[in-house]
């Protein structure tokens, strides 16, 4: 039990010494990117757990994560008051919408930030069952290509819709209120506590998925993964279970994506670019493919190097030379299970150590 | 009392008819194998049977339903499960983490209580692993519970196999050559096994090629020679029947 849980408070710990520490050197505002990290970070491990340990890879969830930004967006900042019938007042009586001013002093009546993370995974979880079902029967290059256009479609989709914003995106989006008074926002006055919001959550999703892994589920992934046809002799669903994967990770991404939006206070369409969806693959592949912890980590630093623009403007061919040199040298990832066991039969000079396993 | 009933079923590759017009029957408790030269569609006929192939006409009955249009995966829900000639154990896993796997038809945690640990699930993984601990130890692996499967030797992966399919409990179990790769030593335990196996109340049916295993412990014999049926009979008969030898040893040899 203690083993279970130490690394999610070593990695809790972690999270408490970086903010320590940017409060004693004077730096809060690496905060802000480090909060966003966070988000991106939960796109990544709920990636992970679909590429590393059901075995299937996606080159689309970044068009799930605009799915989830651009649905909350549109719902939390288009005004309903021009638009009054009998469905906007049923929804205003239930309490589902709320009146806000906007930056000019304006009134607005919009749909409740919960509702609207609601619908926004609503949708994901109906596109990701769609579009996953027949699209998780093809394998390897083919599945790359199928998951590639679902984050093409998206992206074009949102850059020429003009209510989306086309180009510009939306603006302007409101906080996200949680219980406590606590509000996901990018206001530097609540810097700090949504630096610890936005990774609290991100250890709760990890807490999920490690929990997943170690239960029937995980194992029957594993088992899938490692010989699907002897999966499928034990009478294991092979297909339903691939595909409950895939949309548990593209609602990870959903999550992520109306999270960001709220924090941001807007979304672009660049958030649904190819890019987007290469860089999380690269990230789970650096960290060792099954292994959350290693994406995690993985996830933390690149993010917030590219976030603080580290990279500059090379910021996309840093992560496209990271998944090339990855897959070349160690496709195994840098950070793979049974690596400290590997070193040290490496390191060992004894050669009859060498060929126990 | 017929646990299974194959009636008339027929398979086509392009150009090949693998199977023809093929009918047997398996006895609830008895050992049945399925015999036949090289290329004579046993495998096949297994395929169509577990459901990994459909056949093309004929009716497969197995528990009293028509199964012929189910999945691998259902037929194995319904207690029919398979080895395979070529062992399929679960690479990177342990013994004991590929024979948890077999129960799986037999538990039922999901998603959603897996990724919240729900309290029931503490209790199915806790009964999970005493039956396989049980299955383990009723076949001498207890011992290498820890060890990574794919790593054991090739006559003990055969054995992890066969309790990985008796960890679902079936009614009926399908042994694709199961002495394939053994040497003689093992080859005799492997039937003792089987008989033991049997006489556990689990129905069995065998492809296999060496015929002292195949004639000593089955209880009766089906021969099949280019996708069709040539004899089935008690083992005894069988080796006195006339087309058999023939099938087997050619024409000159009558």
């Amino acid at each position: 039990m203690v083993r279970r849980h130490f690394p999610v408070a070593a990695f809790a710990g972690l999270i408490v010494a970086i903010q320590l520490a940017t409060l004693f050197t004077g730096t809060p505002y690496y905060l802000t990117q480090l909060t966003m990290t966070a988000y991106y970070s939960l796109v990544v491990v709920g990636l992970c757990m679909l590429i590393g340990y059901a075995g299937q890879i996606s080159l689309g969830h970044a068009g799930f994560f605009a799915i989830g930004g651009y649905v909350s967006a549109f719902l939390t900042t288009f005004d309903l008051q021009h638009h009054r019938g009998a469905f906007v007042s049923l929804l205003e009586k239930s309490g589902a919408l709320v009146f806000r001013h906007d930056v000019y002093g304006g009134s607005l009546l919009t749909v409740h930030p919960w509702l609207a993370c609601a619908a926004a995974i609503l949708l994901t979880v109906a596109v990701a069952y769609l579009v996953g079902g027949p699209v998780l029967k093809l394998k390897g290059h083919y599945l790359a290509m199928a998951t590639l256009g679902i984050g093409i479609i998206v992206y074009r989709i949102v850059l020429g819709t003009e209510f989306l914003g086309a180009a510009d995106g939306i603006s302007e989006v409101p906080g996200f209120p949680l219980p406590g008074g606590l509000l996901i926002t990018g206001n530097a006055s609540s810097r700090v506590s949504n630096y610890y919001l936005a990774w609290g959550i991100v250890i709760l999703g990890m807490v999920l998925l490690l929990n997943l892994i170690r239960s029937r589920v995980g194992r029957a992934l594993a088992a899938v993964h490692g010989a699907e046809d002897a999966a499928e002799a034990m009478g294991i669903p092979t297909a339903r279970y691939k595909l409950h994967t895939f949309v548990l990770s593209a609602v990870f991404a959903a999550v992520a994506g109306v999270l960001l939006t709220h924090y941001n206070a807007g979304i672009g369409p660049s958030e649904a670019g190819v890019m987007k969806s290469v860089r999380y693959v690269a990230i789970v592949a650096i960290g060792g493919m099954a292994n959350l912890w290693g994406a995690l980590s993985m996830s933390l630093v690149l993010n917030y190097l590219s976030l603080r623009g580290y990279f500059g403007t090379y910021d996309d061919a840093v992560f496209g030379v990271i998944l090339i040199l990855i897959m070349l040298f160690a496709p195994d990832g840098l950070l793979r299970r049974h690596l400290l066991s590997d070193l040290k039969r490496m390191v060992s000079r004894n050669p009859a150590e060498e060929e126990t396993p | 009392m017929t646990l299974l009933s194959v009636r008339g079923i027929g398979k086509r590759f392009g150009g090949l008819q693998a199977v023809n017009d093929l009918s047997f029957d398996v006895a609830a408790g008895s050992i049945k194998a399925l015999i036949g030269p090289n290329g004579a569609g046993k495998t096949t006929i297994f395929n169509l049977v577990s459901g990994f192939l459909h056949p093309d006409n004929g009716v497969i009955v197995f528990g009293g339903a028509e199964i012929q249009a189910l999945s691998s995966c259902e037929v194995a829900v319904r207690g029919m499960v398979r080895t395979f000639q070529h062992i399929r154990l679960f690479p990177r896993m342990t013994v004991l983490e590929n024979i948890l796997v077999g129960r799986h038809v037999h538990s039922r945690a999901g998603f959603l209580a897996g990724m919240l640990s729900l309290p029931f699930t503490w209790k199915e993984e806790r009964r999970i692993r005493e039956k396989s601990f049980e299955i383990m130890e009723m076949l001498g692996i207890a011992g290498h519970a820890g060890t990574e499967a794919t790593s054991l030797a090739y006559g003990q992966q055969r054995v992890v196999e066969i309790g990985r399919a008796l960890a679902c409990e079936p009614k009926l179990l399908l042994l694709d050559e199961p002495a394939a790769g053994l040497n003689m030593r093992e080859t005799i335990e492997m039937g003792a096994l089987i008989s033991r196996i049997r006489d556990m109340g689990v129905t069995v049916l065998l492809v296999e090629h060496d015929m002292s295993l195949v004639m000593k412990i089955s209880d009766e014999v089906v021969v099949v020679s280019y996708g069709e049926k040539i004899a089935e009979d008690r083992p005894l008969a069988i080796q006195k029947n006339r087309e058999v030898i023939r099938v087997y040893l050619g024409d000159d040899e009558c």
